[in-house]
């Protein structure tokens, strides 16, 4: 059974965004739209977006860390959101797991939102129905689209990378790989909703100095030492016959 | 889906390639449109620079091409109405052409020079710059001296080349990356995604830097440092890599002018200059090869590159006339042995363990993890390489290096430490892009004196150029500046991008005269573009005794309704980037990429809005009307039709086969680079995704200033004048020649005395370290923190407030303060507070941080705005919670020996120095009102611009018809 997914790699990610907006430009103006936005010229402006980036600090000044975290429904192979839903508007597909919402049937009573632990889902003010990240399931059908570009739109337009797409139960996948040897992990496992999505942890490259790497005879220095001047002292060349 | 969302989907849908604007990295666009609106914009995969992919601010272009901010007519100021009120009329292109015709002709006519042209983005500095000198006059310049000049210039007068448009670091091959003061952005698409690739590849990749944000999150180490003290990281990384012997000595001897003896003879009017075996004419921009070396076996002096030779780099040796000398490394080391990693250590706050660890890093990568590609490639003293070779340590910097008083010896010291590790042009390390390499400096040059600037005619010379020495200055015969800006003369010499933070200024003060009409193109010189903001806002609203504006015309040409416009007398609607023609252009700031030249072209993906016109076609307009000679037949008729047609058939010479495009040239646009106008180049251009690449031979892809066959390629194709090796200056003898004049010792232009001792200091030809000039003029008890600003990934200097979704990101700013520096001054996490400077406070909002350096405190970047600004609502976040660090800022310095009203720069180029200033920080009190101080009086809405719905569901296709 296939189950897509995304991973995020938060190696590489460096917060730019581009996933949040390409993605709400595919998703507005498509299926899932429009996307609505309130008070988009005055104050606390604020709309619907199917993916956002947290960012924050970990530790203490210098040995900070910086993470920059992108988030979406996780497409649990679990979800918590599809059982509570009254109207089953709420659903996980058979044929590639991903979780979408029936906007025919949503009635806006937010138990979806109560029952996902990721804080995932966003209701459309103006619509009153409840939307979430679809995975582009308008694109990576639509034979239309060349194959390269079958994929949802904050993948392609990702500047590091960071978000591999792909079928987390095919074990020979891209995603898969990364996963198993880049140590892929899912969030808040303990829930049970076991999570599509994965995440790939920070990876530092250190460098190691070995002492002699720094005593070395080809050393350019020596090269400055050696001066042609004659010695004036009497040397053994003066005595040996 | 809905039925209408139905129908909507089925409207006319078409794609179209185009380049990018929401920032200036240019990248390759497709761009689909239902129904004549905007659907869905993409990264172009088939483009060189982004390959696919976009970033927040490209994605978001729809917002940017539907925002209410747009202006759509020509306004004049309503009579009786102040500047700053922004109360205006509609008018038509025909009176507004009108009245800029009768102004600037008669202006032309009589005294050129009161006219100013000053610009925001400068990646149409081509034509910009084309028209200020047929103009005539001499007070023009694009951004670039409040932005990063001091990168290109400490660069260019070092290697001959710079970071960003010009070069970069070769990711692909380096293994360890030094990013030192880099915020998120130069470059931004393809720095990211070489710094994934980077690290996927195992590089190791070091951020220097005061914060960790964006790309320096995922930096595997990051080295917190004082902002203003990377020169002394610098020098320090240099002290402990010479006195280690890491430095790579054949690379050094070969190709740079460390091993070139210099004349020690104080006596002597020669005097720090390289000893040279014959002294021919030299024009400024040419490099003889008459140097001498100190030769090792035969232990005399011997000229340089002469087969055989093996010079010392280091010694103390006299000429058989007496001269003493020693070789330019050995003056290099002399200057860096009192800076050691414990010297450094007190002033950039980074621990001696770290900066020594950190050059034997270096130092030991760029020796043992040597590349050799089997390349083979000739020098230009016709040595024959097998291979080419590479030490993989690359660099990044920009403008927390640049925006600083040190800024040019900062980076003069970073391009040495770049150089004496061997990393440039080479596999790993640094690389070019075309057109450079160009010579040291390059050859365009401004005129001299006041007598070039003559009515009616052209400029007799470039409005900005590359002194070589002191005889390059642009000045009268008392050695006072000619341009409004002063730049090129003593005050900043190699000012080679100009001074636009004093324009305003300077033009208000009338020193060293007054103006009559400003025209500033997309920048905010009313606030986050200008120092001292509120005071500047004021200047542009003076008047003198006789109720004169003291600038008595200002003319705005923008996209945007921004702060700038309130202070027009007229506005000149631009269009949005996805509506116009446009070039990156050769001739200009092209895209080029390492292994050779790339331009790119923008086409209108849809019609202008409103009666927007694009200000390149203006300025065709108005060179036409004005009779200016590129835009003009010899019977005064009109030359160009429009832009594009000026674009396709305009030739730097006639016959030179080099215009603004170089792809698809010759008739049939069988010709690359160099061939006659090709009436079609726009539509080959188009079906090539608005894109030209040319890629260089493997052979002339590295090494090229030294490299006999790209140098001749380059000449060939005229983007070079010299096919004379580029050695890069360890020791600069154009600074040099700038000391010897300060002292008295040269027959040519000498400074006025009150500029003789700044000149002697900051002219050295070793980088130096010293505090920038603001803090040793301030009272640093007083105020005991640095203030900075950076800029977030998805927005673009003040550009994208009026951007729906962009503005969901960035509502507003906080100071950003680590807690312990809160603490102590009774700051609450998410409180309200005071920053104050010696020159001006402002109250904002504190966010506690651990990923900032306790002595600094930063925020973003040019979030806040005036109330009404970019027609937000007054009661928007931007400018109720938002603030903007300017108003702490000063455009100059305190009154000092060297002048009452000395810009607030870098002493040699005139970089503003953003990031020199010092403050202090405490809590606002109680009965404080919680909003962000200063405020000002609302902007009302200007006449053209669109309704501010209270609502979006932007759907394409039916948008329009469907809002709030």
């Amino acid at each position: 059974m296939t189950q897509l997914a995304l991973v995020i790699d938060l190696n590489v990610c460096v917060g730019c965004h581009a996933c949040v907006t390409s993605c709400k430009q595919w998703n507005t103006s498509g299926p899932a739209g429009p996307m609505f936005d309130d008070n988009p010229f005055s104050k606390d402006p604020t709309g619907t977006f199917f993916n956002r980036v947290q960012t924050y600090e970990v530790g203490e000044f210098p040995t900070t860390e910086t993470v920059h975290f992108p988030k979406s429904c996780l497409h649990c192979e679990d979800a918590p959101c599809v059982p509570v839903c009254p109207t089953g508007a709420s659903h996980k597909r058979a044929e590639d797991g991903i979780v979408l919402v029936d906007y025919d049937k949503c009635i806006g009573c937010k138990y979806c939102s109560w029952a996902c632990p990721y804080g995932a889902r966003e209701l459309d003010e103006y619509q009153k129905v409840m939307k979430k990240c679809t995975l582009c399931v308008d694109r990576i059908y639509d034979e239309v689209l060349p194959e390269s570009e079958r994929k949802p739109a904050c993948v392609l337009a990702c500047p590091t990378s960071a978000r591999l797409f792909g079928d987390v139960h095919n074990p020979d996948s891209e995603v898969s790989v990364a996963i198993r040897e880049q140590g892929g992990y899912q969030l808040m496992p303990e829930w049970g909703t076991k999570p599509a999505n994965h995440y790939l942890p920070r990876r530092k490259t250190r460098k190691t100095i070995h002492e002699d790497e720094l005593v070395r005879s080809d050393n350019p220095l020596k090269k400055e030492d050696i001066r042609h001047e004659t010695s004036k002292e009497v040397t053994l060349d003066d005595w040996l016959m | 889906m809905s039925d209408k969302a139905k129908s909507a989907t089925e409207g006319r849908t078409e794609v179209k390639n185009t380049t990018c604007y929401m920032c200036a990295c240019r990248c390759g666009i497709r761009v689909t449109t239902r129904g004549g609106e905007v659907r869905y914009i993409q990264g172009n995969p088939d483009h060189p620079l982004n390959k696919g992919v976009i970033c927040a601010k490209g994605s978001s272009g729809i917002m940017k091409q539907y925002s209410p901010a747009r202006l759509t007519r020509p306004l004049k100021r309503k009579p009786g109405t102040d500047r700053g009120d922004a109360q205006f009329e509609p008018i038509s292109w025909d009176e507004a052409y009108g009245i800029l015709e009768e102004r600037l002709a008669h202006i032309r006519e009589t005294d050129p020079k009161k006219f100013a042209l000053f610009t925001g983005r400068d990646q149409m500095q081509a034509l910009t710059g084309l028209f200020a000198k047929n103009f005539g006059t001499p007070n023009y310049a694009a951004h670039g001296g409040f932005c990063s000049v001091n990168m290109a210039a400490g660069m260019i007068y070092t290697i001959g080349g710079s970071f960003w448009e010009f070069g970069g670091p070769d990711l692909d091959r380096a293994k360890l990356f030094v990013m030192i003061g880099t915020a998120e952005d130069h470059h931004s698409n393809p720095m990211k995604m070489a710094l994934s690739k980077f690290k996927r590849n195992g590089g190791r990749f070091i951020s220097v830097n005061p914060v960790r944000t964006g790309y320096s999150a995922i930096a595997d180490e990051w080295v917190p440092i004082k902002p203003g003290t990377d020169g002394a990281l610098m020098l320090a990384l240099t002290h402990e890599i010479i006195k280690t012997g890491l430095y790579d000595r054949e690379f050094l001897i070969q190709y740079s002018n460390a091993a070139e003896l210099v004349n020690l003879n104080e006596e002597s009017p020669e005097h720090g200059m390289f000893v040279r075996f014959e002294v021919p004419p030299e024009e400024g921009c040419f490099d003889p090869q008459n140097k001498l070396w100190w030769d090792r076996e035969l232990n005399k002096p011997i000229s340089t590159h002469t087969p055989g030779a093996d010079p010392y780099l280091l010694g103390d040796f006299r000429l058989s006339d007496g001269t003493p000398v020693k070789p330019s490394f050995q003056l290099l080391k002399e200057r860096v042995e009192e800076y050691t990693p414990e010297w450094a250590a007190d002033i950039t706050g980074i621990p001696a363990e770290t900066i020594r660890r950190l050059a034997h890093e270096m130092g030991i990568t760029a020796r043992d993890e040597k590349i050799e590609l089997p390349i083979a490639w000739t020098d230009t003293w016709g040595n024959e390489h097998k291979s080419v070779t590479g030490n993989p340590v690359a660099f990044h910097a920009m403008r927390g290096l640049a925006a600083h008083s040190n800024g040019f010896h900062t980076i003069r010291a970073m391009s040495i430490l770049m150089s004496i590790l061997g990393t440039i042009d080479r596999p790993g390390g640094f690389r070019h892009k075309a057109p450079f390499p160009r010579p040291i400096p390059p050859c365009p040059k401004t005129p001299r004196g006041p007598e070039d600037v003559r009515a009616g005619e052209p400029l007799n010379g470039m409005p900005l150029g590359w002194p070589a020495d002191p005889d390059d200055l642009f000045v009268d015969d008392k050695g006072q500046p000619v341009r409004i800006d002063k730049a090129f003369s003593w005050e900043h010499p190699l000012s080679v991008h100009g001074l636009m933070h004093n324009v305003i200024t300077n033009a208000w003060r009338g020193d060293p005269y007054s103006i009559d009409t400003l025209l500033i193109f997309m920048s905010n010189m009313s606030w986050n573009s200008s120092m001292n903001t509120d005071k500047v806002r004021k200047m542009l609203n003076d008047k003198d005794e006789n109720g004169e504006y003291k600038i008595p015309f200002l003319i705005v040409a923008d996209a945007f309704q921004s702060e700038m416009v309130a202070y027009a007398d007229l506005v000149l609607p631009d269009t949005s980037y996805l509506e116009r023609h446009d070039v990156m252009s050769m001739l200009d700031r092209p895209i080029s990429e390492f292994e050779g030249p790339v331009d790119s072209v923008r086409i209108p993906v849809v019609p202008p809005k409103g009666e927007c016109k694009p200000f390149q076609e203006v300025l065709i307009e108005l060179g036409s009307r004005l009779k200016l000679p590129p835009f003009t037949h010899e019977d005064g008729s009109r030359k160009f039709r429009d832009y594009p047609d000026f674009i396709t058939n305009f030739e730097t010479a006639p016959g030179s086969g080099i215009g603004f495009l170089a792809g698809w040239r010759g008739k049939g646009g069988e010709k690359s680079i160099r061939g006659e106008p090709n009436p079609n180049q726009w539509e080959m251009y188009a079906k090539n995704n608005c894109v030209f690449q040319h890629e260089l031979p493997k052979s002339y892809q590295y090494m090229r200033n030294w490299n006999q066959g790209y140098l001749q390629w380059a000449q060939e194709h005229g983007m070079t004048r010299y096919a004379e090796p580029i050695n890069v200056h360890i020791y600069s003898e154009v600074l040099q020649k700038f000391r010897l004049a300060a002292q008295g010792k040269t027959q040519g232009k000498q400074p006025p005395d009150n500029l003789r001792r700044r000149i002697d200091l900051f002219f050295d030809p070793l980088p130096f370290y010293f505090e920038p000039l603001e803090s040793q003029l301030s009272d640093k008890q007083a105020y005991p923190l640095n203030a900075i600003t950076q800029r977030p990934m998805a927005m673009y200097h003040s550009w994208d407030s009026q951007n729906a979704w962009l503005r969901q990101i960035h509502t507003y700013n906080f100071l950003h303060l680590h807690p312990k520096t809160a603490e102590a001054a009774g700051i609450q996490d998410g409180g309200w507070m005071w920053v104050e400077s010696m020159h001006g406070q402002v109250r904002c909002m504190a966010r506690y941080s651990e990923a900032v350096e306790p002595g600094t405190v930063w925020t973003w970047n040019a979030i806040g705005k005036a109330a009404g600004a970019w027609n937000l609502d007054a009661k928007a976040n931007e400018a109720q919670q938002g603030f903007l660090l300017n108003h702490v800022i000063a455009e100059e310095l305190p009154a000092h020996d060297a002048g009452k009203h000395l810009s607030n720069s870098d002493p040699v180029t005139g970089q503003a120095g953003w990031y020199d200033v010092r403050v202090r920080v405490y809590p606002a009190g109680p009965d404080e009102e919680q909003v962000s101080w200063p405020q000002f009086k609302p902007m009302p809405q200007v006449p053209g611009t669109g309704e501010r719905r209270p609502w979006l569901n932007y759907f394409a296709g039916m948008f329009e018809k469907k809002s709030g």
